[in-house]
């Protein structure tokens, strides 16, 4: 089950987009999800799509991976598309039926709305494929960092999210073990109706939330008997650097936001 | 209830960056009533292969056959029950599974799963409490609040309540101290001799090998490298230590021996045969003292 997950993971390379700074990339997936909603019309969109296709040419990664990204979420992606397209109104009216109705319009929106999902899960799919969890959590720290004026507990925020990600794989892990002990005592996961399945998950979530427990006693004494005191006065092992091709790639992202600009009509 | 093992290969994500090929074309034949060990390096596939026993994997290529099931690649997940009753798994670290209120209701989980009433099942609990060595008092305690070593303890008995024809154990001594894990082993030993279970051991401890099994399977890198009676398998030491796997302790001390001149018409497994070996040395013979 959890391996066909494939959102979410790191897959190691050394391409250029492995190499850039994981705050550039951070603050370049997060801009690119502003930038989109500028597109609105076809050649716009064409550019952003180009625009995408090349970071993923540029990650070295095959594009089956960022396909299966999608995978999960198509259903999601349909649902809005469809809604898009029968109730839009406008421009050349195809079909209609009570409130359902099919024409240009709608049609033109519901495939935007698709272009925009795709793009997005690309982007994002591109940007946890090539940085690895800690890197990531490293960057967040840093960029919230001038929060701090404000009382937000950077740190512990930084802290929870680098012990969180750590633990994802060992929960996965774990959760995948007990579900075959479970399984082998009679317990099936997939059949029966609703309420079934829903019970049939107690034995799973009891022995996970009670290990998990334990498992977070175990490392807070030892992180205490470790000297852990809380981020005052703490130095850092992985230095984040800040090289030329990031502010590069973050002057091609306001490169391409005025491109788009000019294209959106 | 024979398990057999025809070129099984499994490999674990097929198609991504991540597939590793974990099983390649075992052969295995776990007979009715034996007593089978697999040891192997970690890594080398044991706790793949243990899956397969129950269908909790389905090979990639292959088949196994399970009593009168056979499990191939294209088995589809339904009706896997009455094979999952047969073979009962003892992971490792099964105190990781408990979740229920009381002792008791856990262990009559897996009974109640399979289909029989809530009073047999707490009948079933009440006798295997007692056959892994604890009190009826721990019955209505709750599992949370017992010591690692009792928690495992109740965790085998939820197996054991299943009344499986074949046991399959991973490790199950891991971690238990050196008392609770004579007593374990010897329980498994009792289960085995008395009422005739099918044992599998997977195991890194070569002198629980040497003390209970009557086949040993060695796996590497998800191949089976040798198989035999322990003796046969144990018999090449110089084979062993070169793929890290260590011999029985007596074994080594003999060898030992041997190398300052001592003569072994056959290595020895166990103290018993060692010590049996040295009374004859002394002249005696070792059944007549």
């Amino acid at each position: 089950m959890m391996n066909k997950l494939i959102f979410g993971r790191y897959i190691p390379g050394d391409s250029l987009i492995h190499r850039l700074d994981p705050r550039a990339k951070l603050v370049a997936s997060f801009y690119f999800i502003g930038i989109i909603f500028l597109a609105n019309n076809w050649q716009s969109y064409l550019f952003l799509a180009v625009f995408t296709l090349f970071a993923v040419f540029l990650s070295k990664i095959s594009l089956s991976f960022f396909l299966r990204g999608v995978r999960p979420l198509i259903w999601l992606i349909i649902f809005t598309v469809a809604l898009q397209m029968l109730f839009t109104r406008g421009g050349t009216l195809y079909w209609s039926w009570g409130v359902f109705s099919l024409s240009s319009y709608g049609i033109q929106n519901g495939l935007f709305i698709f272009c925009r999902f795709v793009l997005i899960i690309f982007m994002s799919t591109l940007l946890t494929l090539t940085t690895p969890p800690l890197s990531m959590s490293d960057a967040i720290e840093s960029l919230l960092n001038p929060l701090k004026r404000f009382h937000l507990p950077v740190h512990e925020i930084a802290l929870m999210l680098s012990i969180a990600l750590r633990f994802v794989p060992t929960l996965m892990d774990e959760t995948e073990k007990i579900m075959n002990a479970q399984r082998a005592r009679g317990v099936d996961f997939n059949d029966g109706n609703l309420i079934q399945k829903v019970k049939a998950i107690v034995p799973l979530l009891i022995p996970l939330f009670v290990s998990s427990f334990n498992r977070a006693e175990d490392l807070a004494t030892a992180m205490e008997a470790r000297g852990y005191r809380g981020g005052e006065g703490r130095s850092k092992y992985r230095k984040l650097k800040w090289a030329n091709r990031d502010t590069f790639v973050l002057v091609v992202f306001a490169a391409a936001t005025i491109i788009l600009i000019f294209l959106r009509s | 209830m024979d398990i057999r093992f025809e070129k099984v290969s499994y490999v674990y994500q097929p198609n991504t960056p991540f597939e590793q090929r974990a099983l390649h074309e075992i052969e295995l034949n776990i007979k009715e009533g034996s007593y089978t060990a697999l040891v192997g390096h970690t890594g080398s596939g044991k706790s793949t292969l243990l899956q397969h026993l129950n269908a909790l994997l389905k090979p990639t290529a292959g088949e196994v056959t399970i009593g009168d099931r056979i499990i191939t690649p294209t088995t589809d997940n339904k009706n896997l029950k009455p094979v999952r009753k047969k073979v009962g798994i003892v992971f490792q670290f099964p105190e990781a599974q408990l979740f229920e209120e009381t002792v008791a209701k856990d262990i009559a989980f897996g009974p109640k799963n399979f289909g029989i009433s809530e009073e047999d099942a707490f009948v079933l609990a009440r006798e295997n409490l007692k056959l892994v060595g604890l009190d009826e008092e721990y019955l209505e305690r709750s599992p949370f609040e017992l010591s690692g070593g009792q928690m495992r303890r109740v965790a085998i008995a939820g197996v054991l309540a299943m009344e499986p024809e074949v046991l399959v154990l991973d490790e199950p001594t891991a971690g238990l101290d050196p008392l609770g894990r004579k007593e374990m082993m010897e329980m498994f030993w009792r289960l085995h001799q008395e009422k005739n279970m099918t044992i599998v051991l997977v195991t890194h401890l070569m002198d629980d090998v040497a003390n209970f099994a009557d086949y040993v399977y060695v796996l590497e890198k998800g191949q089976v490298v040798k198989h035999g009676e322990p003796k046969k398998v144990f018999e090449d030491v110089a084979w062993l230590k070169e793929k890290q796997l260590g011999v029985p302790q007596a074994t080594a001390f003999a060898e030992k021996m041997q190398a300052r001149g001592a003569e072994f018409d056959q290595l020895p497994l166990t103290e018993g045969e060692l010590a049996d070996w040295i009374l004859q040395q002394a002249g005696g013979n070792a059944h007549d003292e």
